[in-house]
């Protein structure tokens, strides 16, 4: 692999540039491979990636009906932490990052993750019992949080309002200091960049249309718009079409897909130093390198594949943002977008074996598949080579739902009372 | 924001109304009887369509009634609206 | 005088009125009617930014809505302070103060343009391939620098004090965009009945009518036209014009919205005025009159300040009365040019030369310059240009063939305009998901399949001709409403040959020169190239890589041309390399536009009890529980909330508390079948409960987890009063209603949200009947209204629900009156309370009262994962009843799991310790993270009562651990603590018999 460094850069530009290679191939389809994953995002460009350098496989190829990380992977607002409730998900999402913590340096491609902390704010009563279980629970479970005063909150994050008579006044925050943000095409393109230099082939523009299962059920083939591919090992990492990719080989998953949408305003001089969330009013901002203010919204309230929503729904994050920072209230959208996310009933991720041999999956991130994506690309390829689950994501299987072990991140947050 | 035709008020803007889920899923009359399999499939098992997807939704800030609609995911085009338990109307003939 | 570059006459200024603004500290003068661009023109200044990465002087390029370059920071005081607003468009007022921006320390000399002389090194993505070594140098050292250089105005500081308003319409037909092609379209249309509404862009309607000085429509100038197609418009009643009016949506079901700027172009704007309004319109049809942007030349050096676009510098001079320059050289590939060329020599601006790329360029307009002795050198590119902060020469090389170009000539000139002609803008019919398809002759993309009830028409179509444009609007508009012959327009006006050129210009100048395609965030030709070297073919990854197109012009001037570039990279035809998609708003907009009014109290609607008033008057604190604010305690003498919950604890086990208990949801449900519908939702048994009796029911959610809980009281056979959780009222209904209309549709049941009906007063204590009794005639003795029943009758002159039940464990009444009489029989209470020592309490004595009784809250030790057994609430359930809600989950196997967490008490080894809500709880001291956690502490309070710390905690087989010694990690050290049961005082529960 060509290095990427800054010497390098300059001896380019002594050269005008010219002498950079493709930073991945664009072959053509193999008859087969030994393992195919179905999704050229994060998630699954990193799965090929971990079986290559970590499980020696070498002969995989990833499928990606569009370009790689055109999906959810180039349109989430790259919120990184790991402080979790339940100790399964704090597990996994610290898995994560601490991988992130070398993937610049394992992926010689800078995917500027910045440990600028994520901060979550209180409003109530009850949201500082519920941030306090979290701060108790991670720092227990080993994983960075820690709860801030109001003042120390707006020490952290000086552009934080913290006056009393606020109609949500902020009553403290939790702090993870790890936490932060990444560029978020970077890791698409540096995990394809170091996975294709290990020989694993990146098919854009080819979209799996059916599977092929042997007699014994277990998968065998994939037809594709690029033509037929058989393989044994079938990855999905599809996002918001994992359930019709599975459809396609007969498996049902608890899931369903809703719009997502997300904004960025235009280009401002640093203000905000860090990652702001607010459970409470729905709202979570940080800057980007670029400048721009960038800001989640909900999701919409019915399913949908269009990568679109209303703006209605992005309203009510503005009035939120507006509400907590009125100083950016002249501040200007300008880029609006939705991608679709799989949610699942409780709300955690499944990183799993199917019901069909040979059949691996990795879907129901919702809307917090980013900062999960080393480990779950890790987790699913070690999965995949050893057909058993790692113990991290162990928990995370499809039964649980039938079993009632569930994980429920969403619940836990439950506003009652 | 969509436009949605309550079968009971007419269209109104989707601001009016919450989303039920999807629909033509009944409550089992006994569930005591269902398997684990079969129970979990009621709970939480979804078509998660995407195409043509019959959804329930509610008129909530107008005549507060559950009714149905067809809509298209890859559009999110309403091609009817129906009142609940009417069967699910033939596509053919339905224009959005 | 207001300029050396203003005309004598001509323009849509106003000359009686000149004003004074402000720009970099500098007074300059201009009139009304100005943008603060043209006014900058007619004073000679072209320098008006500096570009976002190599930070490269830059002039103005455009005259509109796509201006990449010219982009300020407009201050009207210390609150009113917006960044990134394009010259082009910001009004001229009297006193305007505007500033340059992302320069350091002044527009002129700017140290950051040292990134300029680095650009060889730092090319489209550069920072994916360094600043990786040392690992910890990224956060601390290389991120904080690019973040520095990024960025262009600086934020706000302080809160906007301004208002937004927000509006919906609805109309038959919205025609967007007020040129030729709209107007038309809306005087069609609105000979119809149907309403129209016209939007515009700008501050006047007329688009390129407004500079129109060749054409002749139904024998009249353009001017002449207009005015009265204006007048036409105005006098008609179904028809809504809005000028400054920006549609930057097309969503779904034909809703486009739309940003109206109120205020930002008056001097005499005050704060807190509205300033713009946000219109959401839904229109049964839709016609699209967008129009075209000019497209600019890619050629090396074309973005020293003095170099724009040939239309603009049309619009200026016609519009505004300015000319770009004295000596002007023209660089095209399309017929306009020419006209513009020829305007501005009839103005006194002096054509250097006009080159033309094509090499047989010709018709009327072609031969109209050369008759003027316009110098037009065919086959000609432009291939550079000289000058530091302004253009100072232009180098002009003639094309040898389709690629390679000659000797050049250097020709002096203070200004360059150029065309490549004009690309439709197609941006809402794609964000609406219409489709678009290739035009080979035109080179544009223009829309063909639609996906809303939508239409484009006149240039955003790919009709440049004024007649052709001005049939095709009144056409549709005639379709749309119906009519059976649309209005004609005759039209006389020399004909512009449709086609331009794409893509970068050849030129001689090697690998480094730089040829911009993306003004502001400085995109080159080469860079494109770069990337496509790199293996970035997709348009999407391209844009990404090179960051063209993501500017805050969203690509309107370098969309087309990155796509040619690379289509010619790839040697692949330009539909095949595809168009990036188009994202909302077309231009920036406001968050306040958005947010609206939504702000303060109104973000939320904040809703209070009836009582609230008299709580705050007595110096309550409150807190937010959902959207309820509720007295959490009622500090007297500067007590503190622990000082004053100590307080009303002892005041309320001792004599009695007042507590306001209204926003408690409640719900009447009534029908012969309401007892067999609770049967069924409720986990508990409701036939038996008699007339008058209340019952503490449980709802689950049908997974087996505890949603809500609540006191159930039987009015009648029929008719039941029932109470959730505050936050809970609506999800509770919304759930009963679900299962009423769609699955038990045969149960005769109607459920009334009745929470705003009623407000209760709680009275809770030993003296609770004593004070009680002294406001009613009712017969409050245990055999007549013993512990969880209830009476209708009278309360202190008010028809009441009298309730007797107790969340404390004492003696206590709930009295349910009709809200209006709530604070009247509130006060008679706390006036009948008075002797026996009546004490108001808020939400945190309640807390610890129903703590120290073991009485959970949901939500608090429920966490959506608890079960009725986990809480110790599995004595609730009808043992009998076939099914109810969640009960065929509670037979799944993991929910009679022996290890799940219960609900126990805590006692702390040192009474004076209390444990941190949400502390986790271990088994065993010491010991490193990640430590095997089994539970967490739930609730925990200091105990005035007991004298000592209570808690309640969900620990993982909790029960069979009682008298267990446990511990809770803490930062401090581990925190020794018992296992008992749940319930700390009057375990017996005699007190509430009392």
């Amino acid at each position: 692999m060509q290095k990427f460094s800054g010497f390098e850069l300059i001896r380019q530009g002594l050269m005008g540039q010219s002498g950079w290679k493709p930073q991945w191939r664009s072959p053509e389809p193999k008859a087969s491979y030994d393992a195919v994953i179905i999704g050229g995002g994060g998630h699954g460009l990193g799965a090929a990636y971990y079986l290559a350098s970590q499980h020696g496989l070498k002969n995989i190829a990833v499928l990606e009906k569009g370009w790689i990380g055109g999906g959810n992977t180039g349109r989430n607002t790259t919120i990184i932490r790991s402080n979790y409730l339940f100790n399964e998900s704090a597990a996994l999402y610290d898995h994560a990052l601490k991988l992130w913590e070398g993937l610049s340096q394992a992926l010689n491609y800078n995917v500027m993750f910045s440990q600028r902390g994520v901060m979550m704010v209180a409003h109530t009563v009850h949201d500082v019992q519920v941030f306090q279980r979290h701060v108790h629970a991670n720092r227990a479970n080993g994983v960075d949080n820690e709860w801030l005063t109001p003042e120390a909150a707006k020490a952290y994050c000086p552009p934080l309002n913290i006056e009393r008579n606020l109609r949500f006044p902020v009553l403290g925050a939790a702090l993870q200091r790890r936490g932060g943000t990444a560029r978020h095409d970077a890791v698409a393109w540096g995990y394809a960049r170091a996975a294709d230099d290990l020989g694993v082939d990146i098919l854009e523009n080819c979209e799996v249309t059916a599977i092929r299962r042997n007699a014994q059920g277990a998968v065998e083939a994939v037809e594709t718009t690029r033509g037929l591919i058989k393989t044994p090992k079938i990855g999905v990492s599809a996002a918001g079409h994992t359930s019709v990719v599975l459809g396609m080989a007969g498996v049902r998953a608890p899931l369903e897909s809703f719009p997502l949408q997300a904004l960025v305003s235009e280009p401002i001089k640093p203000i905000f130093p860090c990652v702001v969330m607010s459970n409470t009013i729905h709202a979570y901002m940080s800057q980007s390198d670029k400048g721009e203010l960038v800001i989640g919204a909900g999701t919409d309230i019915y399913p949908s594949y269009t990568q679109r929503g209303g703006l209605q729904i992005s309203q009510h994050t503005l009035e939120a943002i507006c509400e907590l920072f009125p100083q950016f209230r002249r501040m200007r959208m300008l880029r609006n977008w939705g991608g679709i996310v799989d949610v699942t009933p409780d709300r955690s991720p499944i990183i799993a074996k199917t019901p069909v041999p040979g059949l691996y999956v990795n879907c129901g991130w919702g809307t917090g598949g980013f900062k999960a994506t080393p480990g779950a690309a890790h987790t699913l390829a070690w999965t995949i080579a050893k057909d058993e689950p790692h113990p991290i994501n162990a928990p995370f299987t499809l039964e649980r739902f039938r079993d009632g072990f569930l994980i429920d991140e969403a619940a836990a947050a439950a506003v009652a009372h | 924001m969509l436009i949605i035709t309550c079968p009971y008020c007419g269209p109104r803007p989707e601001i009016e109304f919450s989303h039920g889920g999807e629909a033509h899923i009944a409550r089992p009359l006994n569930p005591a009887a269902l398997n684990a399999d079969q129970w979990t499939d009621f709970l939480y098992l979804r078509t998660n369509t995407k195409g043509v997807h019959a959804e329930r939704w509610r008129h909530l800030h107008g005549c507060a009634r559950f009714f149905n609609a067809l809509r298209d995911t890859t559009t999110d085009k309403i091609l009817t609206t129906y009142r609940t338990g009417a069967p699910r109307p033939d596509l053919e003939g339905l224009t959005p | 005088m207001t300029g050396a570059f203003r005309t004598k006459t001509g323009g849509r200024i106003d000359r009686q009125k000149s004003v004074s603004f402000q720009f970099d500290g500098k007074t300059y003068q201009g009139y009304e009617g100005d943008t603060l661009a043209s006014a900058l023109l007619a004073n000679g200044v072209h320098l008006m930014g500096r570009s976002f990465k190599y930070h490269r002087p830059r002039g103005v390029l455009s005259a509109g809505s796509e201006e990449p370059n010219a982009l300020v920071t407009v201050r009207r005081d210390g609150r009113r302070v917006t960044p990134n607003l394009r010259a082009t468009e910001v009004a001229l007022y009297q006193g305007l103060e505007a500033h340059s921006q992302n320069r350091w320390p002044s527009l002129n000399f700017d140290v950051g343009a040292i990134n300029s002389l680095m650009a060889r090194f730092i090319p489209s993505g550069f920072y994916y391939k360094t600043f990786m070594w040392p690992r910890k140098a990224w956060d601390a050292l290389y991120e904080p620098i690019i973040r520095q250089a990024a960025g262009l105005g600086d934020a706000p500081t302080e809160p906007d004090p301004d208002v937004y308003l927000n509006t919906y319409a609805h109309c038959e037909i919205l025609v967007v965009g007020g040129g030729p092609a709209g107007l038309a379209a809306a005087l069609s249309a609105s000979q119809g009945e149907g309403r129209v509404i016209l939007v515009e862009d700008g501050a006047e309607l007329g688009g390129s009518l407004l500079i129109e000085r060749d054409a002749l429509i139904d024998g009249q100038p353009a001017l002449d036209w207009l005015a009265s197609a204006r007048q036409q418009l105005a006098a008609r009643p179904n028809v809504t014009i809005l000028t400054r009016a920006t549609a930057f949506a097309y969503n779904a079901h034909n809703m486009v919205c739309v940003t109206e700027r109120l205020s930002d172009h008056r001097a005499d704007a005050q704060p807190g005025e509205a300033r713009e309004r946000l219109w959401q319109i839904r229109a049964a049809d839709v016609i699209l009159a967008q129009g075209a942007v000019e497209r600019p030349l890619v050629f090396p050096d074309n973005d020293r300040p003095g170099v724009l676009l040939a239309e603009a510098a049309r619009t200026y001079l016609n519009r505004y009365g300015v000319t770009p320059g004295r000596r002007v050289v023209v660089a095209t590939g399309h017929d306009s040019a020419y006209r513009v060329a020829i305007e501005l020599q009839a103005a006194g601006v002096e054509i250097a030369a006009l080159a033309d790329l094509r090499p047989t360029p010709s018709g009327p307009w072609v031969e109209r310059a050369q008759g003027l002795g316009i110098k037009v050198l065919k086959g000609t590119a432009i291939t550079g240009t000289s000058g530091g902060r302004r253009v100072t020469g232009a180098r002009l090389s003639p094309l040898i063939g389709m690629a390679q170009v000659g000797k050049p000539d250097w020709i002096a000139c203070d200004a360059v305009l150029m065309s490549g002609g004009c690309t439709p803008s197609v941006h809402l019919w794609s964000q609406s998901r219409g489709k678009v398809k290739w035009d080979e002759a035109l080179d544009a993309f223009l829309p063909s399949e639609a996906a809303e009830r939508a239409i484009c028409v006149g240039a955003g179509a790919g009709r440049f001709d004024l007649a052709e444009v001005l049939a095709d609007g009144a056409q549709t508009g005639a379709r749309l409403a119906g009519l059976k012959t649309p209005p004609a327009f005759h039209v006389e006006a020399t004909p512009l040959a449709p086609r331009g050129v794409v893509g970068a210009v050849p030129h001689d100048r090697g690998p480094n020169a730089l040829a911009f395609v993306d003004w502001q965030n400085d995109v080159t030709a080469k860079d494109l190239k770069l990337a496509v070297r790199e293996g970035f073919q997709s348009i999407e990854h391209l844009k990404r890589y090179t960051t063209t197109g993501m500017a805050t012009d969203q690509g309107k001037t370098s969309n087309l041309n990155a796509l040619a570039i690379a289509s010619d990279l790839l040697d692949r035809p330009i539909p095949a390399i595809g168009l990036t998609t188009f994202r909302m708003p077309f231009t920036p907009v406001t968050f306040g536009t958005l947010a609206g009014l939504a702000r303060g109290d109104l973000f939320d609607p904040v809703r209070c009890t009836p009582m609230h008033g008299w709580a705050e008057a007595k110096g309550a604190v409150f807190e937010d529980v959902s959207l309820w604010k509720r007295a959490r305690y009622f500090p007297q003498g500067g007590e503190d909330m622990h000082a004053a919950v100590a307080r009303e604890c002892l005041a309320v086990r001792s004599r009695a508390g007042i507590f306001d208990a209204s926003t408690l949801g409640k719900i009447e449900i009534v029908g012969p079948d309401a007892a067999e519908f609770l049967n069924r939702f409720y986990i508990n048994a409701w036939t038996k409960l008699g007339v008058g009796r209340c019952r503490y029911g449980v709802l689950l959610r049908e997974d087996g987890f505890v949603m809500d809980d609540g006191v159930v009281g039987r009015l009648a056979a029929d008719r039941f009063h029932l109470t959730t959780t505050t936050g809970g009222a609506a999800r509770v209904l919304a759930m009963m209603e679900d299962y009423l209309q769609t699955e038990w549709p045969d149960l005769r049941v109607a459920c009334t949200s009745t929470t705003e009906q009623w407000a209760v007063i709680a009275v809770q204590g030993p003296k609770a009947r004593d004070i009680v009794s002294r406001l009613t005639s009712l017969d409050l003795s245990s055999e007549r209204l013993p512990h969880m029943s209830l009476v209708e009758g009278e309360v202190a002159g008010a028809p009441a629900r009298l309730f007797r039940v107790s969340f404390t464990g004492e003696l206590g009444y709930e009295i349910n009156v009709p809200s209006d009489r709530g604070l009247e029989v509130w006060e008679k209470v706390v006036a009948a309370g008075a002797e026996f020592g009546l004490t108001p309490y808020g939400t945190e004595t309640m807390h610890v009262l129903r703590a120290e009784k073991g009485f959970i809250i949901v939500g608090q030790e429920t966490d959506g994962t608890a079960t009725p057994d986990d809480v110790g609430l599995g004595w609730a359930i009808g043992k009998a009843k076939p099914d109810f809600v969640g009960k065929r989950s509670l037979a799944r196997p993991s929910m009679s799991d022996p290890d799940r967490k219960q609900l126990v008490g805590l006692l702390t080894e040192r009474p004076e310790t209390v444990l941190e809500e949400g502390a986790q709880i271990v088994a065993s001291p010491g010991g490193t993270p990640p430590l095997a956690l089994i539970g967490h502490v739930t609730s925990s309070y200091a105990s005035a009562t007991l004298g000592r710390s209570i808690a309640l905690a969900m620990i993982q087989g909790g029960r069979a651990r009682m008298g267990q010694k446990l511990y809770s990690p803490s930062p401090q050290g581990d925190i020794a603590v018992t296992v008992c049961a749940p319930v700390f005082y009057d375990p017996e529960g005699e007190r509430v018999n009392g």
